[in-house]
C-alpha cells in the first residue's frame, strides 16, 4: 500500500513539472498543437487581436540555440480573443523546449517570455505507444519474422514465447543500455556494438534459463522451449542498436523495449488468432502452410500502416 | 563423419534442395524488408556469403578445441566478429548501398540459417567441405534475395538494376514495403504449384 502511494506520488510530481513552470499571469495554458508545427498558447483574459495576430511581435526559439529564430508563418486567435495558435514554416522538435516571447502584449510594454515543454510523462508514453503500434516491429519494421511464423500457430505458444519475449528483451536491453553509457562510450569502443550486445543477450538468455530452472520448474516448463528461440529473433539485437544510435536516456530505453516486447506479443496474439481459424478454412493447397501466413501477416501490415497518423500526446 | 558429396554438389545443394529463403523459410526479415530491388539483394547477398564463409570455415578450424556446452555462444560470437568486419568495409566502401540496407547489415548476427549451418554441417565437416557448403547457403541466399527483388522492381517500378525495361510501372503497390509479405507468400505458392505440377507429370 505504501509503495503504491509512494508511486502514485511520483506520477502527481511528473505530471505537474509543466504546469508549474507556467508564466504567471496573463499567460494560462501552452503546449505543443496537433499538428507538428504548431503551438497552442491560451491567455488568462481576452487579448489585443491586432497585437497577437501579428508575427512580427513574436520571437520564438529552441531553448539550447537561442541564436536561432523559428520562422513563424501565421497566429490565428479565436473568436473568444482567448487562444492563439502560432503556425511555424518548420516542423518543431518537440523533444526540446521552446521559449516563446511576445512583443508588446502588456500595457507596460516589454515583453512576454514562456517556455513550452511536453510533459514528460506523455513523451515516454509516445515512445511506447510508438514502439507498440506505429512503429510495431513485426508489422511495419519487419523483424523477427522467423520466429513470428513459426511460434503463431497456437495461441497458447504464442503467449508463452510473447511472455518470455518481452522479459528477455527488458533484461537485457537494460544491461545494453548501461554498457553502452558506461563502458562502451567513455573507452571509444563503439566497433564492438556488435559483439557486446548479441553476447549479452545470450548471456541473459542463459542466466534467465538457469535461474528460471532452479527458482520456479512449474514456469520453466511453460517457458524454457521459447528461451532458445529468443536469441534467434531480430529485435532483441535490433532494440539495443536503436537506442545506442538514438542515445536514449534510461527510462526511454525502458519505454521502447517493453514497447517492442508488447508489440511482439500482441503481433505473435492476433496471427495465432487467425491462424487457428485458418486451419477450418478451405485453402488452395498451394497456398497452405506458410504461404497463405504471410498473405495473413501481410494483410496485418496493411492495418497496422492505418496507425501511422495517431499521436496521442 | 565427413560428407561424401563434392564441391560442386554442397553448392548447388545451397541453391536449390535447402535453398535457405523457399526451402529452409529462414531469414525471412531481410526478404521482406528490403528486397524491393535487386540491387539490394545482391548487395545483402554479398554480406552473408562473406560472413557464411568465413564462419563456417572458421568454426571448421577450431571445431575440436570448442566445448559442447558453449558452443551456441561461441558460433554468436564468431559470427558477430565478421558481422563487425562486413559492416565496417560496407561502412567505408559502399557508403550509399549502406545506407540503403541500414540496420539489415548488423542484424546478419540473429541471421538463424548462419547459426543453423554452423551447428549442423561446419561443427562437424572438414574446413574444405565446410568453405563450400558455406558458399552455397551463401548463393542461394544471395539467389532468392535476387530473384523477390527481380519480381518486385519489374512489377513495381518496371525497371531492372535500374535500367528502365518496361517503359510503364504496372504494379507500383509491389516496391512498397508491406508488399513484402505479399510477393514472398506469392512467390512461396507458386513454387509449390510447379512441385505439385510436376508430381503429377511424373506419375501420368
Amino acid at each position: 500500500m505504501h509503495t503504491i502511494r509512494r508511486i502514485l506520488l511520483f506520477f502527481a510530481i511528473v505530471l505537474a513539472v509543466p504546469v508549474s513552470a507556467q508564466a504567471e499571469g496573463l499567460i494560462a495554458d501552452q503546449s505543443f498543437g496537433k499538428a507538428n508545427n504548431e503551438i497552442v498558447v491560451t491567455f488568462a483574459a481576452a487579448v489585443d487581436r491586432a497585437v497577437v495576430e501579428d508575427p512580427a511581435n513574436y520571437l520564438v526559439y529552441e531553448e539550447p540555440d537561442p541564436d536561432i529564430k523559428l520562422e513563424l508563418v501565421t497566429v490565428v486567435l479565436s473568436d473568444d480573443q482567448k487562444t492563439a495558435t502560432l503556425t511555424f514554416a518548420e516542423p518543431l522538435n518537440v523533444r526540446v523546449g521552446h521559449v516563446v516571447s511576445i512583443d508588446r502584449l502588456v500595457e507596460s510594454g516589454g515583453a512576454t517570455t514562456f517556455k513550452v515543454v511536453q510533459p514528460y510523462l506523455g513523451y515516454l508514453l509516445s515512445i511506447l505507444i510508438s514502439a507498440l503500434l506505429i512503429n510495431n516491429f513485426v508489422f511495419t519494421k519487419y523483424l523477427g519474422l522467423c520466429v513470428f511464423f513459426g511460434t503463431s500457430k497456437r495461441k497458447d505458444t504464442a503467449k508463452g514465447m510473447g511472455l518470455t519475449f518481452t522479459m528477455v528483451i527488458v533484461v537485457s536491453a537494460i544491461m545494453s543500455w548501461f554498457f553502452y553509457q558506461f563502458i562502451l562510450k567513455p573507452f571509444d569502443l563503439n566497433f564492438l556494438q556488435i559483439v557486446i550486445f548479441i553476447g549479452l543477450v545470450s548471456l541473459t538468455v542463459q542466466a534467465v534459463d538457469t535461474v528460471l530452472r532452479k527458482v520456479n520448474p512449474a514456469l520453466f516448463n511453460a517457458f524454457g522451449v521459447y528461451l532458445v528461440l529468443v536469441i534467434a529473433n531480430f529485435v532483441i539485437i535490433a532494440v539495443p542498436l536503436i537506442l545506442a544510435d538514438n542515445e536514449y536516456n534510461f527510462f526511454e530505453s525502458l519505454m521502447l523495449s517493453l514497447g517492442a516486447g508488447g508489440g511482439f506479443l500482441l503481433a505473435l496474439y492476433l496471427m495465432s488468432s487467425v491462424r487457428e481459424r485458418m486451419e477450418l478454412a478451405n485453402i488452395p493447397q498451394t497456398f497452405k502452410g506458410v504461404p497463405i501466413a504471410f498473405i495473413v501477416a501481410g494483410q496485418f501490415a496493411l492495418a497496422f500502416l492505418g496507425f501511422s497518423g495517431l499521436s496521442l500526446f | 563423419m565427413a560428407t561424401d558429396k563434392t564441391s560442386f554438389q554442397l553448392v548447388v545443394n545451397g541453391i536449390l534442395n535447402e535453398n535457405p529463403i523457399f526451402r529452409l523459410v529462414l531469414s525471412m526479415c531481410p526478404a521482406v524488408g528490403i528486397s524491393t530491388t535487386v540491387m539490394n539483394g545482391f548487395m545483402l547477398g554479398i554480406a552473408v556469403l562473406f560472413v557464411q564463409v568465413f564462419s563456417s570455415c572458421t568454426i571448421a578450424l577450431f571445431k575440436n578445441f570448442i566445448h559442447p556446452r558453449i558452443r551456441i555462444p561461441t558460433y554468436t560470437l564468431t559470427i558477430a566478429t565478421w558481422v563487425t568486419v562486413i559492416d565496417m568495409v560496407l561502412a567505408a566502401y559502399l557508403p550509399e548501398a549502406y545506407a540503403k540496407m541500414g540496420i539489415f547489415v548488423k542484424l546478419i548476427v540473429a541471421f538463424a540459417i548462419i547459426t543453423m549451418r554452423l551447428e549442423m554441417f561446419a561443427s562437424k565437416e572438414s574446413v574444405n567441405a565446410s568453405f563450400w557448403d558455406g558458399i552455397g547457403m551463401g548463393l542461394g541466399f544471395m539467389f532468392g534475395m535476387m530473384a523477390l527483388g527481380f519480381v518486385r522492381e519489374l512489377l513495381g517500378l518496371g525497371t531492372i538494376l535500374g535500367y528502365d525495361v518496361l517503359g510503364f510501372k504496372p504494379l507500383l503497390f509491389f516496391v512498397l514495403p508491406f508488399a513484402g509479405f505479399f510477393c514472398v507468400g506469392l512467390m512461396m505458392a507458386f513454387f509449390n504449384y510447379i512441385e505439385i505440377v510436376y508430381k503429377r507429370a511424373k506419375r501420368a
